[in-house]
């Protein structure tokens, strides 16, 4: 069994649910112990630092402090989210890189009774502990159902491998982590372009024209080498591709139905576990016709599109509503297609 | 700061090199930025993904750091179309602290309150109030007090895509809060009165 530090992040008790339902599921049989981070908080993510410098490492730095507090026979933190994996790299790294931050981060956490010591923890990706600590031989030997046939897009985002601090990952740009995880699973690994290209981020809430064309590329680009699914290890990419993709579809004029899910999900439907204990269905763009081609069945999804009215004048209707090819509403605004 | 040597005023230079933004900028940047060592090789305008939609490439927003053009620099709509992918950082053959650069601009075109387009700024204002309140991130009240402060139009067709989160599980209409709020808000207290200048 091997001890691991834990740091969930906050999407994976929202948006990400599935990826930290299919985590859990897989942790036992590849012999990973979880000990949560008592208490953490948010990383920030890619909002606070563009704020507000010191306030924003310190608000890292608590997380680090909280977990060098459980030191106990391992020192190294897991983070399955590649935003919360980067931050706390980041701060421990910069802490040590410019001594001045790290004395007034220190500063900062004294006043709530607190001190990091800069680079006394181990900050690791959750993929990096699966490949390297568990290993692509002990996972091949927990495969009951490889997941022969399927056609999958290893899209592994940006955040992982760069800016890698520590130098931990094979590549910059073109990495073969994932690649090697999803092939020792049995599934055929399309070679993906841009497999560390941007989704766009946060430029979905701020700047969605930028975002749209982001994952407009990422999604055409699977079409085209035919991969039945795209696999991520980040709760943002899987949410602009699955969540936005239908948003994206309405501004480009395409119809791309490209599901993607967490590699967590995918590592535990070939050791076995049943696509609703790895929360399959929660996805928004459907993953029914890619699982099939492996014999695998999803449970239905609660309601298509989220709760359905009784009546259709049961709630006042926005105003200019356009209508797809099938003559079914979009509750979109033709300025914002069209500009 | 450079001599005003006959050499130079030959050359056409009529002023002394002022790098005090630059100076600025790299201080207030975490690690070591590297800043001043950028070669104008284009590297990180040429890696970007979004750089079409921006007022000026990296590498141009650099030159203008340089040459203390610090009203355009901080309007720029650069930073705030960064998306933080750090595909331009892995490829910098000066290792300049790109990502890091931009946060530092959004940072200080907000204080000085020079950013043209309030959209992002707000949007980061907007999260970093949750955080400070609950001590984890809230996507509901985030995306409900962004789009209908900045696109109530949007928050009409996004409302279908909201829905289907709710109905799947995946998003909460209500927060969590940590049990350390009194500690962290003690931390980000004394955190705010400092600033990076060393």
């Amino acid at each position: 069994m091997s001890e691991y530090i834990f740091y969930p992040g906050c999407s994976m008790e929202s948006s990400a649910k599935a990826y930290y339902d299919s985590l859990m599921v897989i942790a036992k049989p590849l012999g990973i112990t979880l000990k949560e981070i008592d208490d953490w908080n948010c990383c920030g993510a890619t909002e606070y630092v563009g704020m507000n410098l010191i306030p924003a490492y310190s608000l890292i730095a608590r997380n680090l402090a909280l977990a060098a507090k459980m030191k106990n026979g391992t020192d190294t933190v897991v983070a399955p989210c590649s935003a919360c994996y980067l931050n706390l790299a980041k701060a421990d790294y910069y802490m040590s890189e410019r001594p001045s931050l790290g004395e007034k981060v220190n500063q900062a956490l004294e006043a709530g009774g607190l001190h990091y010591e800069a680079g006394s923890l181990d900050i690791r990706h959750l993929l990096d502990v699966i490949i390297n600590d568990i290993g692509l031989d002990v996972l091949k030997e927990k495969v009951v159902k490889p997941l022969k046939g399927l056609r999958v897009a290893p899209y592994l985002g940006c955040m992982v491998p760069r800016p890698d601090y520590y130098h931990r990952w094979s590549d910059a740009e073109h990495p073969i982590e994932l690649v090697e995880v999803l092939k020792a699973i049995g599934a055929e690994v399309i070679d993906y372009p841009l497999a560390t290209s941007c989704c766009g981020g946060h430029m979905t809430q701020i700047g969605p024209e930028t975002a749209y064309e982001l994952i407009r590329r990422l999604i055409s680009s699977a079409d085209r080498y035919q991969a039945d699914i795209m696999v991520t290890v980040c709760p943002m990419c899987q949410m602009n591709l699955d969540a936005y993709q239908g948003e994206t579809n309405r501004y480009f004029g395409t119809n791309y139905q490209m599901p993607i899910v967490f590699f967590t999900q995918l590592i535990g439907l070939a050791l076995g576990f049943s696509p609703k204990e790895l929360g399959f269905g929660t996805e928004i763009t459907s993953t029914k016709r890619a699982l099939a081609r492996i014999g695998v069945e999803i449970p239905e999804p609660v309601e298509e599109g989220g709760p359905r009215r009784k009546k259709d004048e049961g709630l006042p209707m926005p105003p200019r509503l356009i209508k797809n090819a099938k003559g079914k509403s979009l509750h979109h605004h033709v300025e914002e297609a069209e500009s | 700061m450079p001599q005003m040597t006959e050499e130079r005023v030959r050359a056409g230079l009529t002023q002394e090199e002022d790098l005090s933004l630059l100076n600025e900028v790299s201080m207030k940047t975490a690690g070591v930025s590297h800043l001043e060592m950028c070669i104008q090789c284009g590297s990180c305008g040429g890696s970007c993904p979004s750089a079409a939609d921006m007022d000026h490439t990296p590498r141009m927003l650099f030159a203008m750091l340089r040459a203390g053009m610090r009203e355009l620099v901080l309007q720029s709509n650069t930073p705030w179309i960064c998306v933080s992918c750090y595909h331009c950082v892995v490829r910098c053959p000066q290792e300049v602290h790109i990502t890091d650069v931009m946060y530092t601009l959004k940072g200080m075109a907000i204080r000085e309150k020079k950013f043209r387009d309030a959209v992002a700024p707000e949007f980061s204002e907007t999260f970093v109030d949750m955080v400070e309140k609950y001590g984890r991130s809230f996507e509901f009240g985030l995306a409900t007090r962004h789009y209908l402060k900045h696109a109530p139009l949007r928050l009409v067709g996004m409302s279908t895509m909201g829905l289907g989160m709710l109905a799947k599980g995946r998003m909460s209409m209500t927060p969590r809060k940590i049990k350390g709020m009194t500690q962290l808000k003690s931390i980000l207290k004394k955190a705010k009165e400092m600033e990076l200048t060393s």
